[in-house]
Formats: C-alpha cells, structure tokens, sequence
C-alpha cells in the first residue's frame, strides 16, 4: 500500500536516510552538526532514532570527513557523508576526487566505495561569494561518481534512496534553498538514477534543466503556453549519468533545445548536453546560465547572478525566432 | 653498531623480522634495476626499455619500520600506505609475485596493471592501498578504525603509515583529532625518513615533528629508532597491544632515512654525502644481521634467507615479464557501475 505523504524537501530526505538506516544496519552518516539534525533539518531526529554511533557528528574537518567516509565505505560501512555545503566540499576535494571516485578503477576493482556525499549547492539568499555555487560540472566530469540534483521533495526522497543503494561514491547536490518547499511524497515511488522527468510536454522546444532551475523554467513554459508555444520541460535529475534517451528524443522532435542552469554559463553542464543534442540530432541549442562572476552580496549585485522564468522566456522564443 | 636493546627477542622471530626486511629490500632492488630511465624527471632520461615504468618511490633504508610493526597484525587488521608502500604491503603479506605483475602493469597483478607501483594494494590481506597523495592514507585509516568500532570488530585495528612530510599537511591533524575524539582503534606510523621529496623535512617542520603534534592532541607518542628492527619490533608490540584493548590511537615515530632518492631515477644529488653515509652506516639489515649473529643465529642461516630472498624476485620477475597485458577493454571496467561504458 502506497504511503502517500505531505512533506517538505528536507523531511522527504530525513525520510529516505531513515529508511535506508532501518532496511540497511550498514548506512550510518557523518557531518558537522547532523546531531541536532543537520543545518537544513535534512537529518531532523536521525541520532534520536538510531543513536550517536550511527549518526555521527565530527569535528570541522571536511577533509577528514570525506576521507574517513572512503575508509569507511572500504571497510563495510555505507556512510552519507555531509559537507554542509558544496562550497565547503572544495575542502574535501582530494579525498573526493583522488581517493573516493578513483578507488575501484586504481585497486582494479578490490574494494568498492558506496558513499553519498551531500553537498547543497546554488545561491544561498544573501550569502555572497562563498555560499553560493553550482559546481555539478566539475563532479560531472569526474570518472567514478554518480551526480544527482534533486528539484522535488519526491525527488529528493526517491533519489537520495537510489544513491544509497547504487554502491558507487554519488554526488547528492540538494538545493539551499530548497528545503522547505512542499509536496506529495510516494515512500514505495523508486526513482532510478539516470531517468529525467517530463514537467511539461510540447513540441515547440526542448527544456533542460535541474535543481531549482526547475521552477523558473516551469513559470517559463506556462507563460509560453498562454502564448501558445508548447514547450517540451525535461528535469534532468541526474547530472551523471543524464537521460540522453529522453532528452534527444525530445530535441528530434523539436529541432530545438534550450538548457537552462543557475551554474556560470561558460563550460557549464549545459554546454556537454547541448553539444552531445546538436550532434546526435542536428538541433539548434542554446544555453543559459549565469555570468563568469562570483556571486555579489546586495540584492542588486546577486541578481545579476541569478536567471529568471522572463529570462528563459526571452532565451526559448530567441531560439524558436 | 649494535643499539639494540632488544636481545630478548627471540631467535625465530629475529630470523622472520631479518627475511622480511630482506625480502623488502630484494624486492626493490630488482624493481629499481627494472625501472632505470624509467621517468624523464630529476634530470634522468626516460628510457622505452624499462619494464617497471612511472614514478618508483624505494624505501631502501627503511624495512625496519614496516617489518616490526606488521609482524603483530592480523589479516583482518586494516593498513594503510604511502607512495612509498612496497614494504608495507609485503609486510602485511601480500603476496610478492603478484605485486612485481603490478608494478610490471601486467594483468596478473593486484590491480589488473591499473594502478602501478603507487597504488599497490592488497585488500584481501586488509592492505587498502599505496597513494599517490601525501597524508591521504591518515582520513581514510581514521574512517576504517571508525568501521571497525561501529561494526564491533572487537580487536582489530588500523595501521597508518605516512611519512614526515605528511604532517605539513591538514589531513594530518584532522585524523589525529577525530582518532583521539572518538577513541579509535588506529595506530599512526610516521616513517621520518627527514626527506619530503626533495626537501629536507627539518627546515620545513616547526617544533619537534610527528610525537610533539601528537602529544598536543593528547595521543600517546613513542619515538623509536627505526633503524633497530627489534627496538621497532618491541615497541610496537606494546602500541598495538594498547590499541587492540581499546585503549584509543597511538603513534610511533620511527627514525629512519630515506637512503636513494624521491623516486628510483632521483639520484638525490642535492644531499650532502656525509647524511648519507652516515645513514647508511645504521642500515637496519645490516645491524639486524650483525645482532644476529651474536646471539645465536648462523651466518649459513641467514645466508640462506638472503638467496631464498633473491631466488624469490628473480622468479617473480621472470614471472612478470612473461605475463599478459590488460586487455584494452580494462581501461573501461571498473569505473562505476551506473554511468559506466565508453562516454566521449
């Protein structure tokens, strides 16, 4: 029997760890202040459920974090491992980069490194430069790792159970400021990794897009419908690997693509699924993302960082123009 | 010559200590003879000959340290390595012919010819692997002690091994903070071979090195000179028998020297060659044969370990050279399972 619930973002993905934490005695997790249930309450009554040996807070020490969830994933644990934030992650890079995704291939395959690590991206309201990036292409482009942008709670629910059981080091990206967004949640709903969701159908033009991006480009696509230009809406979900399948089924139909992403535009993820559309089908791409500058702390300087529903309007009857 | 305070140890063990530090040393002698010219850097010319290619980090100088501490653990004990990890992973008993294969990049090796010299491992006998990156190995020893807890291996413990260059970096102090904090069942191995690639370690280290930033974590530091497999025998002997009662981390500052240089084609040109015969003057084989020698063991005894050692890599060397490459379909297994294939 389907539970069907009303949950935020954060909860849906207290819900999944919970899950996996009861169906799973290996699943522990590990991170600066999950104790008290996480910055975002994404871990809210975890170490109340299942005890301080399973959710275990740490010390400020990304490095180590990360670099003990690889051993500890080698040593038969299945740890999520939290950064707090993806603009804190960089601290943990090497024992990301070099030992978490490199493991299996370099050892030629004598150990395996299941670990999600969680590192919410994009822009943070009025956190400035180091609060607020997209950085999913550089992980995108990492041999090893799966990368995953939830833009739902369903999502979120669904997606962060599937990285658990995926048995490779997964890059979750939740959203910062997507934590209290509402929505109905199906526990029994599996999303595999590497699937996208339709958002809205058309045969106009293809959007790609994840993460909270999402939202803008659906307000885009309804003020295209009240135009009548019926667009194509694709939610990526999963950076790595993408739904090639569907999203160039969709550009064959439509002959055009836009991708929209809050990441800098200039060799941003957009760019490799455009480039991989133009040549599989000839379509006309276009991307929009934001401009090659840090993110600015008053209202007025954020804002140029930031790509609204009129922008990618703008950006998707350009394209059909 | 003979420090050693050790002469209560036993004969069969000093003899099992004395074969694997021979061991060690026959092993890399044979695989930096394989790999002359082997890398166009530190000067030297590559050369296509060479059949162990890439960068060769040789621990010659230091079997001591590995030989005496490895000789108190378990197969389901954990290790972890440097790019100076030969010696470890023979210690921890892996096998020997499989890891010449690998440094041979040969498909018979442990990592299929994937990894190479600096990622040699052996997860079947709890050896999780050589890196390429300085103080890697230490978060990920902290995280496997961290299992071992959570997971109730009551008994098991880990072993880190790093060198003193590796305490410059910030990994360093993270995982000797975590492995204090939650009392893990880990022991921390400097290897102070005074030589951070190229640099000599002392003018680059403020304060005392590997003990003194320990005991500031309150983690029970022993210096011990890594030269004396048997003072390095004794001591760990008692460290590890702390850890496993669950007495939380320790360390072990060995004294040692790096005797050839960074990598095998480093002729280390840059070090003053009185350090270096006075190292050489303390070499462990050396100092464990010669303490041998006066209590008890025969000079054929011991001879026969040597040639049993040198019989043992010129097998594996033959054997390594004939065995097959990876076929190139390897470069494209075991990357990951979803998102897997051949992706341009």
């Amino acid at each position: 029997m389907a539970l069907t619930k009303d949950l935020s973002y954060s909860e849906a993905a207290v819900l999944a760890v919970q899950r996996e934490m009861e169906a799973d005695a290996r699943v522990v997790v590990l991170g600066e202040d999950v104790g008290r249930g996480g910055i975002f309450g994404q871990y809210k009554g975890l170490q109340q459920t299942f005890g301080a040996e399973r959710v275990i807070d740490t010390p400020i020490s990304e490095a180590a974090i990360m670099g003990a969830g690889v051993g500890m994933a080698l040593a038969g644990l299945r740890p999520v491992v939290e950064m707090r934030v993806v603009d804190f992650a960089l601290c943990g890079m090497d024992e990301l980069v070099n030992q978490a995704a490199k493991n299996r291939f370099m050892f030629g395959g004598q150990g395996r490194v299941p670990l999600v690590a969680r590192m919410p991206g994009g822009i943070w309201d009025a956190s400035a430069a180091q609060h607020s990036q997209s950085l999913e292409a550089w992980f995108a482009h990492l041999p090893g790792v799966v990368v995953v942008s939830p833009s739902t709670p369903q999502d979120n629910y669904s997606l962060l159970r599937a990285a658990l059981q995926c048995g490779d080091p997964v890059v979750y990206i939740e959203h910062k400021t997507l934590w209290g967004l509402r929505g109905e949640v199906d526990e029994d709903m599996a999303v595999p990794l590497g699937k996208a969701r339709r958002v809205r159908e058309g045969n106009a033009i293809t959007i790609v897009s994840w993460s909270k991006q999402v939202q803008a480009c659906t307000a885009a696509c309804d003020a295209l419908a009240a135009e009548g230009i019926a667009a194509d809406l694709i939610d990526l979900r999963t950076l790595w690997l993408w739904d090639r399948e569907t999203v160039l089924a969709s550009c064959a139909r439509t002959q055009r693509l836009l991708v929209v992403h809050e990441a800098v535009q200039v060799a941003g993820f957009g760019a490799e699924i455009a480039a991989t559309a133009a040549e599989a089908t000839g379509c006309r791409v276009a991307r929009l993302g934001a401009p090659r500058i840090p993110v600015g702390y008053a209202p007025v300087l954020e804002a140029q960082s930031r790509v609204g529903a009129e922008a990618v309007a703008t950006a998707a009857k350009k394209l059909l123009g | 010559m003979d420090s050693s305070n050790s002469s209560a140890t036993p004969r069969i063990i000093g003899e099992a200590l004395y074969r694997t530090m021979v061991r060690i040393r026959a092993f890399e002698n044979a695989a930096e003879a394989a790999s002359q010219g082997g890398v166009s850097a530190y000067g030297q010319q590559a050369a296509g000959s060479a059949k162990v290619r890439g960068p060769l980090h040789l621990s010659t100088g230091q079997e001591a340290v590995p030989a005496g501490v490895c000789a108190h653990l378990r197969v389901s004990d954990y290790l972890t390595s440097t790019h100076r990890g030969h010696g470890h992973t023979l210690a921890k008993g892996a096998d020997l012919v499989r890891m010449m294969c690998e440094l041979f990049g040969k498909a018979t090796g442990f990592n299929g010819g994937k990894g190479g010299s600096m990622h040699i491992a052996d997860f079947s006998v709890g050896m999780l692997g050589a890196n390429g990156v300085v103080a890697a190995g230490l978060p990920i020893a902290v995280g496997a002690a961290h299992a071992q807890k959570v997971l109730k291996k009551n008994g098991d413990i880990t072993v880190c091994f790093f060198g003193d260059g590796a305490i410059n970096r910030g990994p360093f102090l993270e995982a000797l903070n975590w492995a204090r904090v939650y009392e893990l069942p880990v022991l921390f191995v400097c290897e102070d071979n005074r030589w951070s690639a190229t640099t000599a370690s002392g003018p680059m280290t403020a304060g005392e090195g590997a003990s003194a930033r320990a005991a500031s974590m309150d983690i029970a530091a022993t210096q011990v000179d890594g030269n004396d497999v048997f003072a390095v025998h004794e001591t760990a002997a008692r460290l590890v028998h702390e850890v496993r009662d669950g007495g939380g981390p320790r360390l072990l500052h060995a004294l040692t020297y790096r005797v050839k240089g960074h990598v095998s084609v480093d002729l280390a040109a840059y070090r003053d060659p009185a350090e270096l015969a006075a190292a050489v003057e303390t070499d462990p084989i050396a100092r464990a044969r010669g303490h041998l020698l006066s209590h008890g063991a025969t000079a054929a005894a011991l001879d026969a370990i040597e040639n049993a050692a040198r019989d043992e890599v010129d097998t594996a060397l033959a054997i390594a050279d004939a065995a097959p490459w990876p076929d190139a379909t390897a470069a494209f297994t075991d990357v990951q399972t979803i998102g897997a294939g051949q992706w341009h």
